[in-house]
């Protein structure tokens, strides 16, 4: 086996001599030729300072600190490595995050005088959230302290106290001296008391993230990556159609039968395209091209994977954000996402916490401003198709930009998703947080007192609500329709207008209508997505006895034609979210039941949270897992 | 079954991506072609990314003048084999007015006939992206290189305000005007072309290969006098054993002495090398931080 590449990270308060280990590193690996090293002797105030040897900007070499991400490259006999070296100071913490995303290991310094500062949190943070499993602190400047066991065992135990809240994450602490090379490269012999390995020997045996993760058995629960491919590409040629992509988890063989996001269609693989010859098997992370056995509706934003374990759907999740920007976050501006090749309007409905980086401890929070990490719920316009961003950090992790002056705002997690699949998936129409529940049956079946009930619970929670009466509606925009198959739908089709316009706004609409065709009802769904059918039933005897209106009465007197139910069909939703038998239950039962397929539709505010608590007398789990 | 991909095999796939995001993202890209080591690996590798397609734009190589005959050769030669469509573009107004590096100075000659000529090709073709073989290993500025490096409406670069890239999560968006440099050999290092060179089998300009030539000896530099470099009192031209480790124009590109002559030697060649690949490169020496500043000024 080659020896393959680690990626690896290293990040530090102001001073900790991060730069100078780093030069270290690469003295002593023989990694810099000499008129570098000629040049960073000509800009040292006194001998060679190897800290020279990388900070590469002249505002740096004023300043004397790293601004950017500055990438090494270095090899041993047993690895090739990539480096990325993080700024320190706080306002640069964006840049630290642009080198955890990609690597498997994080070095983070601690300088033995200072001791474990909130920076140093900051960067052991930073890297467990984004999924960093090895984290080494390099406690530095021992030189200075004497090579003190007493001061490193300090440190050590100052930091275990913090980091046991960082689940998941190995932590090795190594006492090194990057002025003198202790514990760098070779084993210090000033320090016979640490028993552990050098640096070096540490990232040379860290297993990779790719080789972490393909070690877990098949199927396994924990997080086995499932196939994916996000295709970025297609390629045409003739009649060549690849669809190509890099593969983000998992593995694919010729043959294999793959599901098609978002269509959800299946179909198999035909080949598997390279320059080189067509393959057999392939596997993250190889740049690919499949060709499908089916001609489908495939482009740039789809995502090939696994029909036995594929990606969730979803237009409401929580995610972790590292906010990147000096704009705060603003809940009124839409942003755009970019997850792998899917790019979307998304807007971030609600801030949930804020993390505090020093007890990691989740706090209320508004915004988030400039490097500030939270939780948030966004909303997209239409299904993404993701993994958890513990699954899969390649179809888990994304970006929000914002879409007047085009700057990446942050960087997202997805934490969970509201709406994991099902229903809604078909949609197309977006909704900020607005609902539509449509009340269908026959008339006097009690549409307009349950929805009136519903109306006022809602109104007293202070949701934004409209209420849409098929009579009024009729009255208002329908007056020149009558009554036939094509004038009702025609009907029930400006109704589903006015209420997708007013979900779309974050209303809740109440519709409250015949509505007698299937098939309309299942178009209206379909464009408005937020959907709730309450089925409002009741036997037609029951509703002729009831005859509200007296339209039963006008109809079997042979005054009144095409009435539901008498000489007009109703046809029952085949599956509603909610059925409420009026002539059974009474008026709170069946309230309490729409209340309860509502609360399971709606992004729910902490803040609302309580009252929906005492409405429904259980605890909404909105933030789910 | 764990089987690691060998690091170039990682480093190629990580390039492939790249390299159609490009193609997905922007209207109009151009990958820059100057016939060297790593523009070669870079055209090598948009072969494989639009497999069994063509790459879905056009090369661009600014043509100074003042670059070595077998380059243009070899360019030509490539571009025909392949049919692949080449624009190449000089700064007509400088060169008509006699710019050369040996009277107006490098850093002048330099600015007018690459830099500013690649701003205008840019500007002329209205390209949003355009591919380069920059690499960061190569200089300590180009360390600090994203891989999609944003450029305002005058080609210049922000180092401090540079976008995020999460997960290689590229913001590809830019306004009329703007564009992006896109890097997809940022992670590689010499040692990593040579050996993928060898790997593929990719055919590279002979200069690289060392075999005994005229050229000028000017202290530590080995000048090849093709352009005619006016010599200085005392100077002749000697045959020496050497070849070009980094190629550009004649008198700014220094060669080395060697005796690899086949790609496995210069690998080998590289494994005992003590001196960075841009030594020879006058243009990176001027000042320190000199890569920086032109990079400011919209060098790539």
């Amino acid at each position: 086996m080659e020896p393959g590449l680690l990626r690896f990270t290293t990040a530090g308060s102001v001073d900790d001599g991060k730069s100078t280990l780093i030069g270290r590193l690469l003295y002593d690996t023989r990694s810099v030729y000499e008129d570098q090293i000629e040049s960073a002797h000509k800009a040292s105030r006194h001998g060679l300072e190897l800290a020279f040897l990388t900070d590469g900007l002249r505002a740096e070499r004023e300043q004397g600190i790293t601004i950017d991400v500055a990438y090494r490259f270095f090899s041993t006999a047993r690895r090739r490595f990539i480096l990325a070296d993080t700024p320190g100071h706080e306002q640069y913490t964006r840049n630290m995050v642009t080198a955890a995303s990609t690597a498997d290991v994080a070095v983070v310094l601690v300088d033995a005088r200072k001791g474990v500062l909130p920076q140093t949190k900051r960067h052991a943070c930073i890297a467990w959230l984004f999924g960093i499993q090895y984290l080494v602190v390099a406690v530095n400047k021992m030189d200075i302290v004497e090579y003190s066991r007493e001061i490193f065992d300090r440190i050590r135990a100052d930091f275990l106290t913090f980091s046991a809240k960082l689940v998941g994450c190995q932590v090795e602490f190594i006492p090194v001296s990057a002025l003198e090379g202790e514990n760098v490269v070779c084993r210090s012999r000033r320090m016979p008391w640490f028993e552990g390995c050098s640096l070096l020997e540490y990232l040379e045996s860290a297993p990779t993230a790719e080789f972490a993760a393909q070690l877990c058995p098949p199927g396994h629960n924990s997080g086995l990556p499932a196939f994916r491919l996000p295709v970025q590409y297609v390629i045409r040629e003739g009649e060549f159609r690849g669809y190509a992509g890099r593969i983000a988890s998992g593995s694919v063989r010729r043959g294999d039968e793959l599901q098609i996001q978002p269509s959800g269609q299946t179909t198999r693989v035909s080949s598997i395209s390279t320059y080189d010859g067509n393959l057999e098997r392939a596997s993250a992370p190889m740049s690919v091209a499949l060709t499908l056995q089916d001609q489908l509706d495939i482009g740039r934003g789809s995502m090939l994977a696994d029909p036995a374990n594929p990606p969730l759907a979803a237009q409401r999740l929580t995610a972790t954000l590292v906010w990147m920007s000096e704009s705060p976050l603003d809940p009124q501006r839409p942003y755009l996402m970019k997850l792998a090749t899917q790019h979307m309007c998304a807007a971030v409905t609600g801030v949930l916490s804020r993390l505090d980086i020093h007890t990691l401890e989740e706090v209320p929070a508004a915004s988030l401003a400039l490097n500030e990490i939270g939780i948030v719920e966004l909303e997209t316009h239409r299904p993404l198709f993701c993994d958890l961003y513990d699954r899969n950090h390649a179809t888990g992790g994304f970006i929000l930009i914002d879409p007047i002056d085009n700057q990446t705002m942050a960087a997202g997690m997805i934490r969970s998703v509201a709406d994991p699949r099902g229903l809604r998936l078909q949609t197309t129409g977006g909704s900020r947080n607005g609902l539509t529940v449509w009340f269908t049956g026959l008339s006097s079946s009690g549409k307009t007192t349950l929805s009136g009930a519903i109306y006022e619970r809602l109104w007293a929670m202070g949701y934004k609500l409209e209420l849409l009466d098929g009579d009024v509606v009729r009255r208002n925009l329908s007056r020149e329709l009558g009554f036939s198959r094509e004038d009702r739908d025609e009907n029930i089709r400006r109704i589903g207008f006015v209420a997708e316009l007013l979900t779309r706004n974050g209303v809740i609409v109440l519709v409250s209508a015949i509505s007698p065709y299937r098939a309309m009802r299942d178009e209206i769904r379909a464009r408005i997505g937020n959907f709730v059918e309450v089925y409002v039933n009741a036997p037609l005897a029951v509703c002729e006895q009831r005859d509200v209106k007296g339209l039963y009465r006008r109809a079997r007197g042979g005054k009144l034609s095409s009435l539901t139910g008498i000489d007009d069909p109703y046809e029952p939703p085949a599956r509603p979210e909610v059925e409420c038998q009026t002539d059974r239950e009474n008026l709170a039962e069946s309230t309490d039941k729409v209340l309860k397929a509502i609360a399971c539709c709606l992004a729910v505010r902490p803040d609302q949270a309580a009252k929906w608590q005492d409405v429904l007398g259980f605890n909404l789990r909105h933030q789910s897992p | 079954m764990v089987d690691a991909l060998s690091h170039l095999r990682v480093l190629e796939a990580e390039s492939i991506y790249i390299l159609r995001e490009v193609a997905a993202e922007f209207s109009r890209p151009v990958m820059l072609y100057s016939a060297g080591k790593d523009s070669s690996v870079m055209l090598r590798l948009a072969l494989k990314a639009f497999y069994p397609a063509k790459p879905p734009f056009p090369l661009l190589h600014v043509d100074t003048t003042f670059k070595f005959r077998a380059m243009i050769d070899f360019r030509d030669r490539m571009c025909a084999e392949l049919g692949l469509s080449l624009i190449v573009y000089t700064a007509r107004e400088a060169t008509e007015q006699g710019m050369n590096p040996f009277l107006f100075g490098t850093q002048r000659c330099c600015g007018l006939l690459k830099t500013k000529a690649l701003l205008d090709a840019l500007a002329e073709g209205g390209f949003d992206a355009a591919l380069g073989g920059a690499r960061r290993e190569e200089e300590k500025a180009r360390a600090k290189e994203r891989i999609y490096s944003f450029r305002d409406s005058k080609g210049q670069w922000d180092p401090k305000n540079q976008r995020p890239e999460p997960w290689n999560l590229f913001n590809g968006r830019v306004e009329k005007g703007e564009s992006v440099r896109v890097f997809p050999l940022s992670n590689w290092t010499e040692l990593d072309v040579w050996e993928y060179i060898r790997q593929e089998d990719i055919p590279v300009v002979p200069l690289y290969f060392a075999r005994e030539r005229e050229m000028l000896v000017r202290g530590n530099l080995l000048i090849d006098p093709e352009h005619a470099p006016p010599l200085l009192p005392g100077e002749r031209l000697e045959r020496v054993m050497c070849r070009m480790r980094s190629l550009g124009c004649t008198y700014c590109t220094g060669a080395i002495r060697s005796t690899a002559e086949t790609v496995s030697d210069v690998v080998e060649e590289l494994g005992a090398f003590v001196r960075s690949e841009r030594e020879n490169r006058v243009i990176d020496h001027d000042e320190e931080g000199s890569m920086e500043i032109k990079k400011r000024e919209g060098y790539f």
